[in-house]
Formats: C-alpha cells, sequence, structure tokens
C-alpha cells in the first residue's frame, strides 16, 4: 500500500514541474492566441542560467536567489522577444506566429552549444531539500515534496491574480474576446507583453526547478513542447485549472502505467489527448470557442484561376525545372527530387490547411504512411515499381479516412492537436511494431527499378507527379467542391444554411490531402531506398507547416514557393554549415518580419499595389471583397 | 531588400567557419557524416579524435604520398539527411570512401546505400547489431564493439555475481531493446538460474525518473541492468540515489564507464557498478600514451572515448586506402578483409567473414574520486574474445 502512496506522490511532483511550463503557455494562447513553438526554448535557457548563477552564488539564499534570477532574466528575454519579433506580426494570419517562434526555437537549440558547451551538465542540489523521507519503508526525495507543495501554490497565485486583479479581469476578457476589448480601449499592446512576460517567467520558473534532478542539455526543449503543448490542450485553452487537473491526469497515468505496460510512456499522453478530444471536444476545462470574427475578405486577395500569361510562365518554370538533366550533376538532380517531393507534402498541406482552414500538426502521418505502404508492398509482396507507386499512398488514403472522420468534428487548435495525436499514435506503432516495420531501424532496400533508377530519369518522374499532384489540387480549389470548401473555411454557418454538408465536405478534403501525402511519400521511399518511423514524425510535420507558412498560407501558390524555398535552403545549409539551425532560423525570423504574409503573400500584395497605381488596372481584382460578420 | 543583402553576407561569413578545406583534384577524400548538431557531447571530442587523425597520417607523408582531405558533414539526427549527405559526398565530392555516423538507424541508413551506390562505407559508432549481421552487406565495415560484444564483456562479468533477481532498464528504442535482449540470453545461458523480474522501458531522453525507479524498487531486484545514458542516465541515477534503489543491489550497466556519460554525473556517480568504457586516466599501454599525449598538445583537453572512436576511424580507413592503392570500391573491400592496423587500444582486424573490427573496451567498476567519477580495477576486453563463432556469423549474415 505504502508502496502505491509513494508511486502517486512521485507522479504529483512529475506534474508539478509539468504544470509550471504548461500554465505559461496556457496563458499566452489564451490571450494573445500565439502557438508559441519557443516555449520549450524559454524552459531550456531558463535550466541554463540557472545553473550558471548557483554555480556562482553559493548558499541557500543564493540558490533560491539563482532560480528566480533566472526566470526573472527570461522573462526579461521574452518581453524583448514580443516586442522586437510578434509585435510586428500579430495581424498576420492565423499561425504565423507559430512561424516565427519555430525560428526562435532552432536559433536557441544552437546558441546555447555555442555558450555553454556541448556537455550535459548537472546542477546543484537544492539546499535543504537533498535528501528522502522515509515513508513507511518507502524513499519520497524531499525536493518531490517541494514541487508537490509547489504546484498548487503556484496555482494558488495565478487564480487570485486572475479574479482579484483588474490587469487578472482585462487578462480574462481578452481569452474570451479580445476584439471586444481592444474596443473598449484597453491597451492591448502592453497587456499582451506583460501576460507574454508572466507565460515565459513560468516556463523559465519551470526550468531553473529542473536543475536538481535533471541534467541541462541542449535538447531539453523539444523533450518537453510537445508534451506541455497536450497538456494544455487535454486541460483546454486558456484554463489554468484545466493545465493543473491535466498534468495530474497524465503524470498519474505514466505512474501506475509503466508498472503494467512499461513501454506505455511513449505514447501515454497522446492517447489520453486522443480520447478527451474526441469525447470532449474543448479539453475537459475548455469552452466552445467563440466563432472567431474573421473577416477574410479583407485581408486576402480574391483567389483566382491563374491569366493566361501566368499559365504560360508556369509552364516555362516547369520546362526549365525539366531541363535540370541537360547541366546539374547527380547531386543536384536528388536533390531536386526531394524538393519536388516536399512540394507534393507540402500542397498537399496547403489545400487542407489554406482552402479547406485546418491546419494540421500532424499532416506526416500520412505522408509516412505512403512511405510504409510502398515499403510492405514492394518489400514483402514483392510487387513492381509502379505498381507500388499506385498501390502505396492508399495507406495513406486509409489513414486519413480513418482519422480524418474523428478530426474534422473538431477546428481550430483542438483540430491541430488532435491530428498530432492520431500522428504520434501511427508514429508510434510504427516504432514498436518491430516486427513488421522494423521499429526505429526501418525497412531498408527499396531502391526504384532501373527505368528509374538514375537520378535524372527519378528527377523527371518527382517532378511530372509534383506538376501533375499541383495541377489537380489547383483545379480543385477553383471546382465546385474547392468553393464549397472555402465556404467551410470562411463561414461554417452561411455554408450549412445554403445546404453544404460542411463535415462531409471537410473530411473529403482531408482524405484528399492525405492521400496526396501519401503519393509524397511513396515517392520519398524510393528516393531513400528506406523508411523509418521518422517520415510520420513531428518534426516532418513541423517542416511541412513552416513551408506553406512560408510561402503564404492566404495565396494559392505559396506553398509551392515555400516548399522549393525552404527545403532547398535547409539542405544547402545542413551541408555547409554545423550551426545551420542557428541560421536557418534567422533568416526565418527575417522573412516573418519582412514578408508577414508569407514570400508569394508579399510578392501578391506589392504587384496588387502597382496594379493599383497604374489607372487602367482591373478594378475588380483591386477592390477588396467586404465581409463582415 | 538590403536588410536580405546584409543577412546573406553574414551567413556567409558565418560559413567560412564551417566549411571544408577546398581540395586539390590529387588529394584522397573521405566522406565523414555525424549527427553533430543532434549530439555535440559526443560528436566534439569526436571530431578532434578525426582531426588529430588527419593531421598524423598527412604529417606521415599522406597516403601513398597523397594528401588525405576529410569532408565532414552534419545529419541532423536523421536518416534521409544523411542520405542527401552521403550522396552529396559521393556524386559531388567525389570522395574515395564514406565513414563516420552516430546513431544505428543512421548507420544501417547509410550502409544500405553504400551497398546500393557500390561506395565502401567504415562505420564508426552505431552499435546494432544488424549492421554486420542480419542486415550486413559487403560494402559496410564497423569499427566499434557491437550491442553483442559489449553484452558478452559485461555478462562474463555479471554471471559471477550471486544475484538471481535481475530487473533491466533500457532506452525504448532498437538499442535498448536489442542490448536487453542479448544480455538476457547470454545471461540466461550462462545462469539458468535466473530470474527476470521487472523490466522498464522509458522512452530515449524523456525518462520519468522517479516512477521508473520506484517501480523497479518495487520488483525488489537484487541486480539491476542499465542501458539509459546521457541525460537519462543522470535523472535515472539522482533518482535512484535519493531513494536509495541502488543500496544493497548491484548494477551492471553498458557505457557507463564512458567519459562522456560518466562525467556529469560528478560527486553522484553511484559507486561499484560494473560498467564498459574508457577510463583513459588509468590506461598504461605505449600505444594509448602516445595517443594521450598527442591529444592533449593539440587540444589542452583529456579525450573522451568519442575522440578514440574518430581518430580510430580515420587512422583505419587511412591503412585501407594506403593497402588498396586506389580508390575503387572492390580493391578497398579486398583491402580491409582481414587487415590489422594499430591503435590505442592495441592492434585491431577488420575480420573477413563479417566486417566487424575486433576493437574492444574496457570493463571495470564505477568509484568516486575527489567528488568526480573514474572507473577502477578496469581491464582491456579484446573485441575477438567475446563474438560468437563463425558458424552462428554465417547463419546471421545474408550472402553478398
Amino acid at each position: 500500500m505504502a508502496f502505491y502512496v509513494v508511486q502517486f506522490l512521485t507522479g504529483l511532483a512529475s506534474a508539478a514541474s509539468l504544470f509550471l511550463v504548461a500554465s505559461g503557455l496556457s496563458i499566452i494562447f489564451g490571450v494573445t492566441r500565439i502557438v508559441n513553438f519557443a516555449h520549450g526554448a524559454f524552459y531550456m535557457i531558463g535550466a541554463y542560467i540557472a545553473f550558471t548563477l548557483t554555480e556562482r552564488l553559493s548558499g541557500a539564499f543564493g540558490f533560491w536567489g539563482s532560480i528566480v534570477l533566472a526566470a526573472l532574466a527570461v522573462a526579461l528575454i521574452g518581453v524583448l522577444v514580443e516586442m522586437v519579433l510578434l509585435r510586428r506580426i500579430y495581424h498576420a494570419p492565423e499561425l504565423f506566429q507559430l512561424l516565427a517562434t519555430f525560428g526562435l526555437t532552432l536559433m536557441v537549440e544552437d546558441l546555447v552549444v555555442l555558450i555553454w558547451g556541448p556537455d550535459d551538465l548537472v546542477g546543484r542540489r537544492a539546499p535543504g531539500f537533498k535528501g528522502a523521507v522515509d515513508f513507511f519503508g518507502q524513499n519520497i526525495p524531499s525536493y518531490d515534496l517541494f514541487l508537490i507543495a509547489l504546484g498548487p501554490v503556484v496555482l494558488g497565485i495565478l487564480w487570485l491574480l486572475f479574479q482579484r486583479t483588474r490587469w487578472g479581469v482585462l487578462v480574462r476578457a481578452a481569452t474570451q474576446d479580445r476584439d471586444m476589448v481592444a474596443a473598449l480601449g484597453v491597451n492591448q499592446k502592453w497587456l499582451f507583453t506583460s501576460v507574454f512576460a508572466v507565460g515565459v517567467f513560468l516556463a523559465a520558473l519551470g526550468g531553473a526547478l529542473q536543475i536538481p534532478r535533471d541534467a541541462v542539455h541542449h535538447a531539453m526543449d523539444l523533450r518537453i513542447i510537445v508534451e506541455v503543448f497536450v497538456v494544455v490542450v487535454i486541460g483546454g485553452l486558456g484554463s489554468i485549472v484545466g493545465a493543473f487537473v491535466a498534468a495530474v491526469l497524465v503524470s498519474e497515468l505514466n505512474a501506475f502505467g509503466i508498472l503494467i505496460f512499461p513501454k506505455i510512456s511513449i505514447i501515454l499522453v497522446f492517447l489520453v489527448m486522443a480520447v478527451v478530444l474526441i469525447v470532449r471536444p474543448w479539453g475537459l476545462f475548455g469552452k466552445p470557442e467563440a466563432a472567431a470574427r474573421k473577416t477574410p475578405g479583407l485581408t486576402v486577395n480574391p483567389w483566382r484561376p491563374l491569366t493566361s500569361n501566368e499559365r504560360l510562365a508556369s509552364l516555362a518554370a516547369l520546362v526549365v525545372a525539366a531541363m535540370l538533366p541537360l547541366f546539374a550533376g547527380n547531386y543536384a538532380l536528388t536533390v531536386g527530387s526531394e524538393i519536388a517531393i516536399f512540394v507534393i507534402f507540402a500542397v498537399s498541406l496547403h489545400f487542407l490547411m489554406s482552402v479547406g482552414g485546418l491546419a494540421s500538426f500532424g499532416h506526416a502521418a500520412y505522408f509516412g504512411l505512403g512511405a510504409y505502404g510502398v515499403a510492405f508492398l514492394a518489400k514483402m509482396a514483392g510487387l513492381p515499381m509502379i505498381v507500388c507507386l499506385l498501390l502505396g499512398p492508399l495507406l495513406g488514403c486509409m489513414g486519413a479516412a480513418v482519422f480524418g472522420f474523428f478530426a474534422v468534428q473538431l477546428s481550430g487548435v483542438y483540430f491541430a492537436m488532435l491530428t498530432l495525436a492520431f500522428a504520434q499514435i501511427v508514429w508510434s506503432i510504427a516504432f514498436q511494431w518491430v516486427s513488421v516495420t522494423g521499429g526505429d531501424n526501418g525497412i531498408l532496400g527499396i531502391w526504384p527499378e532501373k527505368w528509374a533508377a538514375s537520378p535524372s530519369h527519378f528527377y523527371w518522374l518527382a517532378l511530372g507527379v509534383a506538376a501533375l499532384v499541383t495541377i489537380a489540387l489547383r483545379a480543385m480549389v477553383f471546382s465546385p467542391f474547392g468553393y464549397a470548401l472555402r465556404a467551410t473555411r470562411d463561414s461554417l454557418l452561411r455554408s450549412e444554411a445554403i445546404g453544404i454538408n460542411a463535415k462531409r465536405i471537410q473530411w473529403t478534403a482531408f482524405v484528399i490531402a492525405g492521400t496526396t501525402a501519401g503519393i509524397g511519400g511513396a515517392l520519398f521511399a524510393y528516393l531513400k531506398g528506406s523508411v523509418f518511423p521518422d517520415n510520420l514524425g513531428i518534426s516532418l510535420s513541423v517542416d511541412a507547416l513552416v513551408m506553406v507558412l512560408l510561402g503564404g498560407v492566404e495565396t494559392v501558390s505559396g506553398a509551392v514557393v515555400g516548399a522549393i524555398v525552404y527545403k532547398a535552403l535547409n539542405i544547402w545549409l545542413v551541408s555547409q554549415t554545423d550551426l545551420s539551425k542557428l541560421v536557418l532560423g534567422g533568416f526565418i525570423m527575417l522573412i516573418v518580419v519582412v514578408f508577414p504574409k508569407g514570400i508569394v503573400g508579399v510578392l501578391e500584395m506589392l504587384a496588387q499595389r502597382r496594379r493599383k497605381a497604374s489607372p487602367p488596372g482591373s478594378p475588380l481584382i483591386a477592390k477588396p471583397i467586404e465581409s463582415a460578420e | 531588400m538590403r536588410a536580405r543583402d546584409y543577412f546573406v553576407g553574414a551567413a556567409f561569413a558565418l560559413l567560412a567557419g564551417g566549411m571544408a578545406q577546398s581540395a586539390l583534384a590529387q588529394d584522397i577524400k573521405i566522406g565523414e557524416i555525424n549527427s553533430y548538431s543532434l549530439l555535440p557531447a559526443f560528436t566534439e571530442p569526436y571530431r578532434k579524435g578525426w582531426q588529430l587523425a588527419v593531421e598524423e597520417v598527412n604529417a606521415a607523408g599522406g597516403i601513398n604520398g597523397k594528401k588525405l582531405v576529410v569532408v565532414s558533414k552534419d545529419d541532423g539526427g536523421k536518416p534521409a539527411d544523411a542520405q542527401t549527405a552521403a550522396n552529396e559526398l559521393v556524386s559531388s565530392e567525389g570522395v574515395a570512401m564514406l565513414a563516420g555516423t552516430f546513431l544505428s538507424n543512421i548507420g544501417l541508413a547509410v550502409s544500405d546505400f553504400a551497398n546500393q551506390k557500390k561506395v565502401f562505407f567504415l562505420a564508426a559508432e552505431p552499435l546494432t547489431d544488424a549492421i554486420t549481421w542480419s542486415k550486413g552487406n559487403k560494402y559496410t565495415f564497423r569499427l566499434r564493439p557491437s550491442n553483442y560484444m559489449q553484452a558478452a564483456m559485461l555478462v562474463e562479468a555479471a554471471a559471477k555475481l550471486p544475484a538471481k533477481r535481475w530487473a533491466t532498464i533500457a532506452p525504448n528504442y532498437e538499442y535498448g531493446q536489442s542490448a536487453v535482449a542479448v544480455f538476457k540470453k547470454l545471461m540466461s545461458e550462462k545462469r539458468p538460474d535466473i530470474q527476470w523480474v521487472d523490466e522498464q522501458w522509458p522512452p530515449q531522453g524523456k525518462i520519468d525518473a522517479g516512477p521508473v525507479v520506484q517501480a523497479v524498487a518495487a520488483a525488489n531486484p537484487e541486480a539491476i541492468l542499465n542501458v539509459t545514458f546521457g541525460a537519462d542516465l543522470v535523472k535515472l541515477v539522482r533518482e535512484g540515489n535519493t531513494r536509495g534503489l541502488f543500496k544493497g543491489r548491484e548494477v551492471v550497466s553498458f557505457l557507463t564507464g564512458e567519459p562522456e556519460y560518466l562525467d556529469p554525473l560528478k560527486d553522484e556517480t553511484p559507486e561499484g557498478w560494473i560498467v564498459t568504457g574508457y577510463p583513459w586516466y588509468s590506461i598504461k599501454t605505449p600505444e594509448h600514451d602516445a595517443f594521450l599525449k598527442a591529444y592533449q598538445a593539440k587540444y589542452n583537453d583529456y579525450p573522451r572515448l568519442g575522440s578514440i572512436v574518430g581518430y580510430q576511424t580515420i587512422k583505419s580507413a587511412a591503412a585501407i586506402l594506403a593497402k588498396a592503392g586506389s580508390s575503387d570500391p572492390e580493391k578497398l573491400i579486398a583491402a580491409a578483409e582481414g587487415l590489422s592496423v594499430p591503435s590505442p587500444f592495441g592492434e585491431i582486424t577488420f575480420r573477413k567473414i563479417d566486417h566487424q573490427s575486433t576493437l574492444g573496451a574496457y570493463v571495470g567498476k564505477t568509484a568516486l574520486k575527489d567528488g568526480k567519477g573514474v572507473m577502477v580495477d578496469s581491464s582491456y576486453k579484446k573485441g575477438s574474445d567475446y563474438l560468437p563463432g563463425d558458424a552462428e556469423v554465417e547463419k546471421m549474415r545474408p550472402k553478398d
């Protein structure tokens, strides 16, 4: 019995550290609607600075002072980031801020290694909390007891802050309806900055408090960020109490789960999230999101098919691309094939995200399923390449059909997180089911047949498929189906009022996007000759998001441009420097600031301005469509 | 767009530092790939090791009079990126052979690439048994002692312990799984009386150490096998120390004696663990002395195991290239099979039968000295003594 009590307390201690970080993320999202990918990075910097300070300052006061000082210092960095970077892009399209924080995270990962060196750092233990307390023959570390107490204390302070102060009232009001708060004359700038500072402070505090029990190293951020997001979503966005309950739930399920299934940790949080979101679409304590006052017509240039001149230009670009084998070497051609494949992947996500308004955080699942589909068919059934390429993507299609059905019941960030959960579940199956998938050692030896083996032939194949897929999806955007899909994106109520079956349309779009991603994955398997769980992983999903956002989420052709720019730059940087993350991160942040609507978005804006400036310009295109809800 | 131009300029300036020196046509190039950005704790000393080797090879007249150049690429810890890098090295850089890699899945991906493109590949670090056995191919050789060999070395010591109830803690991926599987198999062969009472599989890099330690303690084992390393090991040791998990229990642990993993533990190093590792401070052989002196003179730092791996990878590669006298992969294979080369750990041989080198490892016990973790009572275990019989190897390895 004593054992179960101790195991429960241990779970509570894990929950406390998770809660600190999660509460900060929840507050930031609630008010600013920023999906703060850099939250883990702030957590990590907090730990690093606290390490440095605790090594320098001695004594109990030195230690605890260092922890608080570190958190304050990082909060200051957070303020700086908010004022210099994020303030410029609050009016950018939804999720665009994710791109900025993603770039920041990349930079921080390289910076900490440059500043603090590559070795894992182990900090001091907390003065006064070094030993353990005996509980009927079981030892409980006293530091765990401290954390267990700290969790509810922080929860209480936050609660008081939100319920009893004017600032808290404003934060709550902004969480519920920030347009209204702005309309009432509240200075949003400082509200956002202060909220961001508090959130970052909590993240850094969470990181600093890990010093006595963890090692400080440059991958701490990735270890926590996804888990924290999951906790926030399970609890319900913007709900502090929800974050607390979710942290306890997840930690306890893990603490007791490993007694029965020792391998459960790898997937547990995602399983819990999937179940919770299917049963309660807004998390345990969340409320349905108030319908956003979107006025897409004011921000977006109305979409139109390419003019015949633009068609000719695109065709010319394709012809030039097809002539690459005449003057480029094998390496350039293989890179070209990879870029073409990622164009397929990016346009498939773009179809879901820009056309359907459904941002998926787990799109790599269908890419990877396509790749595994090919691997199974080629290695187990021994089918010829062309058959594998045709049938392999069906696995992506089936996955999308099943998961899409559940996912489209939700919207916004909840939709995104459910797709992430599904992707992680698929990933863990590929990772764990060693006898079929080979586990993380993957499936090897899936090389193209002779007719496609040479780099130039494979390049033409990939380029051809990419062109066909892009044209097909584009055609679909301007088909009646595409119009219906865009209607569900712009106004669910209106579209349903005119008889559009929104869920079915969205589900169909999900399946189309998943199948298309599967086509990309199938080609990718042959390009690399192997398939790994990596092909389904979070980082690939994030890559796809970055490509679409970089190109411009509100444009029709942004994904193509974004994929080419991001992938080419990434491959080039990784090849040229060990600090590729630092440079790439910096580049992304620069793009975010210079091109707040994505590359294509800004180009379109400039073109439109020019058209406006010249008097005979077509008034139909230049005039923004009025739309108000 | 001025800001952008400026940025591109800055990017180039940054790159200049990381770029390999340009090589002349008559140089001999080795293409090297490793997870530099993902695993700097290992790869920094590793890079220093191979840079020292390149310097020594060229100071001694290069390879049959030609200068040796190593072109190094980062794979970011992703198999797909490793293949892109391998492709660039082979297609654009025209390297004579590939070398390097750390993670098993990346080693396998590059090995499969080498097999497909008919390129010689010397895997440095990946520990998976598959790379020389079940998924072995004729183009791939491997330097480090495999999972199987390290398990066999540890089993030799572990089987002498009186403990009968064993529990295991291993990271939940291929390396952890196969380390535990081989250890269990070899151990149960030697000691049929052993019981396996619990196993814990925390995700790699994400151990929630408290509950894991509690769960193992609840099974009340007499001895524990640990396969975690890096940050996970730190958390496990700290929780285990505080909760008294290791008190009165024997612990056998993979890799823990390597300075990369032992040094961060500082004064929390648990004493008396049986580990594989690299006690650079207590190896007293002329070969190692020479290496140690050269390394410390160049870097003013002590070597880690990664330094040995990096150094020996390039030294071996240079010996293979020199013997083959050509960059034709078939001739390189012929030269490498059965080749014996000196190493800081004594002479090693690349076996013809499975392309595994006979580089061994040190087995010893952990101890605390001046608030730092060290390995004591260590002895070198030759790799050749811990490999299965030829008939068994032939059964596992696919025919070329």
